[in-house]
């Protein structure tokens, strides 16, 4: 009895260990592409930044991080970055999260308005670039635009407005993905909760604050943290409609790892490249730190 | 009753407001949604126009770059919807005369095919794999693939150029494939997905005899199908847009494809970059006409408001 028993338990181990084998199995080619293609060569980009160059590896620790701070171009093109960041990601999740009150909110012709807001993720960048040229160009249609009402001549594209264009465009590229994210999360808070509020006569806006801000909170940031990854891709943009070499105010962190590309600066190019994965992290981390204090007390 | 009539008149007072409020909103958020379509509107009725009208409409904005203007070209820039007549010369000079153009756009289907096709294959099989056992390890394996997929390219790009290079596949179409095949994106989404199917469903196969093989192929495989479809527009959307991993990965301006290749294009050819933009966006407008709520459950499971 005592025999089969183990004899049993050895067997079902046994079995256990051949699930675990299989389900390894499964997970092997991702996680081995993984690992090669993104976190083993990221370790050596670590060690990269530490040494002086390839070749001698001398530990040099934060020289190459103080060198890379210390890059007025660097500098420049993060502070562009940060700034569109700061100015786009806002506005991108409000805004969004408007359109998706609106849309929910009972709107005829819902999902045909839908369909117009997404349809610009849809589109590549490089066939709109032509229309926004037309649009913001000195000679362009918005320029024709506001001279009717009186307002001078902007070079959009080559002054301290450059930035406003590439916002727009951002915001018109964004802002369909975030809303329907806005409205997946709105349609699934309880009615149950909101019709209570309503017969206690809470208002619109007490009802928006206290209740549906805290079901959105886990939504909020996750469009946050999308639109802000999606703000680091913005260089698509500028890239099409400026080329390599932008006004200064569109000068951004992919512009300066394409430069340091070119000029093959391993160490440079590590240590900017951990600098921006450190900064990335700690963003992300705050913002879970604040969803999970503001959400904690809603389930699901 | 006097009463009762009053509070009728207040409810239809506030109906009516209420009424008004919506149109309101509904003309607003209209305007804008039609704002959001013009782009890709002008872009399309746009390369109906003749190369003349094109050069005599917005010559001014392209031809700046040049030196000597020497033909005539209009003071003013003239935004059109409607060309003064419709006319395919843009098309047929793209299409038969101008190869260069089909040959970058075959550069983006070589590029991006083969991405779509095997990361969904890899990322099935990783789902899956995260789905059925959820041990200590696998949660950090999930979380570090997230951190992966949560980093920028400006991050992400230096250590696939320098795998590349030790591979030697820069230059390579490789050096965009492989990268892009393992990309953990597709295996997050996918996961999220299996992991909302019953454990019930598998149990009970697994009590019929089924193997892990067969649960994977006949019953997870089939239940995710939507998930599949959804994920496979996201990754087609993000790599027929790409522009970073090209200008850094590939030096030679041959293989890049459209989307690199679009922004080049000189004042001498405006004439029919309006036909090579729309001829660029057709496949992921089709895409979208017909998986339209594929995507839009996409996203929304991407948001893990369902899962």
């Amino acid at each position: 009895m005592e025999s089969l028993k183990k004899e049993r338990l050895k067997s079902k181990k046994k079995h256990d260990r051949r699930a675990k084998f299989g389900w390894a199995l499964y997970l092997a080619p991702s996680l081995i592409g993984v690992l090669v293609f993104f976190v083993l060569p990221f370790v050596v980009v670590i060690y990269y930044s530490l040494v002086d160059n390839p070749i001698s590896h001398n530990f040099v620790f934060l020289d190459n991080f103080k060198r890379v701070l210390g890059n007025a171009a660097f500098r420049l093109a993060a502070g562009n970055t940060l700034k569109f960041s700061l100015i786009a990601v806002p506005l991108a999740v409000v805004l969004s999260l408007i359109l998706a009150i609106l849309l929910e909110g009972g709107l005829p012709y819902k999902s045909q308005l839908r369909t117009f807001f997404l349809s610009p993720m849809m589109v590549p960048i490089a066939s709109i670039v032509l229309i926004w040229q037309v649009l913001f160009h000195y000679n362009g249609v918005v320029n024709n635009m506001l001279a009717v009402f009186g307002v001078d001549k902007i070079d959009w594209m080559k002054s301290a407005y450059a930035p406003v264009v590439i916002v727009l465009l951002f915001l018109w590229k964004n802002l369909g993905y975030n809303m329907i994210l806005f409205m997946a999360a709105l349609s699934s808070i309880p009615k149950d909760i909101i019709e209570v509020a309503q017969l206690e006569s809470a208002t619109p806006w007490q009802i928006f604050f206290y209740i549906k801000t805290r079901y959105l909170s886990s939504t909020i940031l996750f469009v946050t943290i999308m639109s802000l990854i999606n703000s680091f891709k913005v260089f698509r943009e500028v890239y099409l409609l400026t080329g390599d070499y932008p006004y200064d105010t569109l000068y951004l962190l992919q512009h300066f790892m394409n430069n340091t590309f070119r000029s093959l600066d391993y160490q440079k190019l590590s240590a900017a490249a951990i600098i921006m994965a450190i900064v990335m992290i700690v963003i992300i981390g705050i913002l879970f730190l604040t969803e999970s204090r503001f959400g904690k007390d809603v389930e699901g | 009753m006097r009463k009762h009539r009053r509070s009728r008149q207040t409810i239809s007072i506030r109906l009516r407001k209420k009424k008004i409020k919506s149109i309101i909103a509904f003309i607003i958020v209209g305007a804008f949604g039609i704002l959001f379509l013009m782009p890709i509107i002008l872009t399309i009725s746009n390369s109906f126009m003749a190369a003349s009208e094109i050069t005599s409409n917005y010559g001014i904005i392209f031809e700046t770059s040049d030196t000597g203007g020497k033909k005539f070209i209009s003071e003013t820039v003239n935004l059109k919807f409607i060309p003064d007549m419709v006319s395919f010369n843009q098309y047929i000079t793209v299409l038969l005369k101008s190869p260069e153009y089909l040959l970058k756009f075959w550069n983006s289907i070589i590029l991006v095919g083969p991405i779509v096709i095997f990361q969904l294959t890899v990322a099935c099989l990783a789902a899956y794999s995260f789905t059925r056992t959820r041990g200590r390890l696998k949660e950090i394996l999930f979380f570090s693939y997230i951190i992966v997929m949560l980093m920028p390219y400006q991050v992400t790009l230096v250590p696939n150029y320098l795998v590349s290079g030790w591979l030697n596949i820069l230059d390579t179409y490789w050096a965009i494939w492989l990268p892009g095949i393992f990309s953990p994106f597709a295996v997050y989404l996918l996961t999220k997905f299996m992991r909302k199917i019953p454990t019930s469903v598998i149990e009970a196969a697994q009590i019929d005899g089924a193997g892990e093989w067969q649960i994977f192929r006949t019953i997870c495989m089939p239940l995710c199908k939507s998930a599949v479809y959804s994920v496979a527009i996201l990754i087609f959307i993000d790599y027929w847009n790409m522009v970073e991993q090209p200008l850094i990965l590939l030096s030679d301006a041959e293989m890049h494809p459209l989307s690199v290749f679009l922004s080049k294009i000189n004042s001498g050819e405006i004439g029919l970059a309006f036909a090579v933009a729309t001829i660029y966006m057709i496949p992921t407008l089709l895409v979208f006409l017909y998986g339209e709520d594929y995507l839009v459950e996409g996203i929304t499971y991407q948001g893990g408001i369902k899962g």
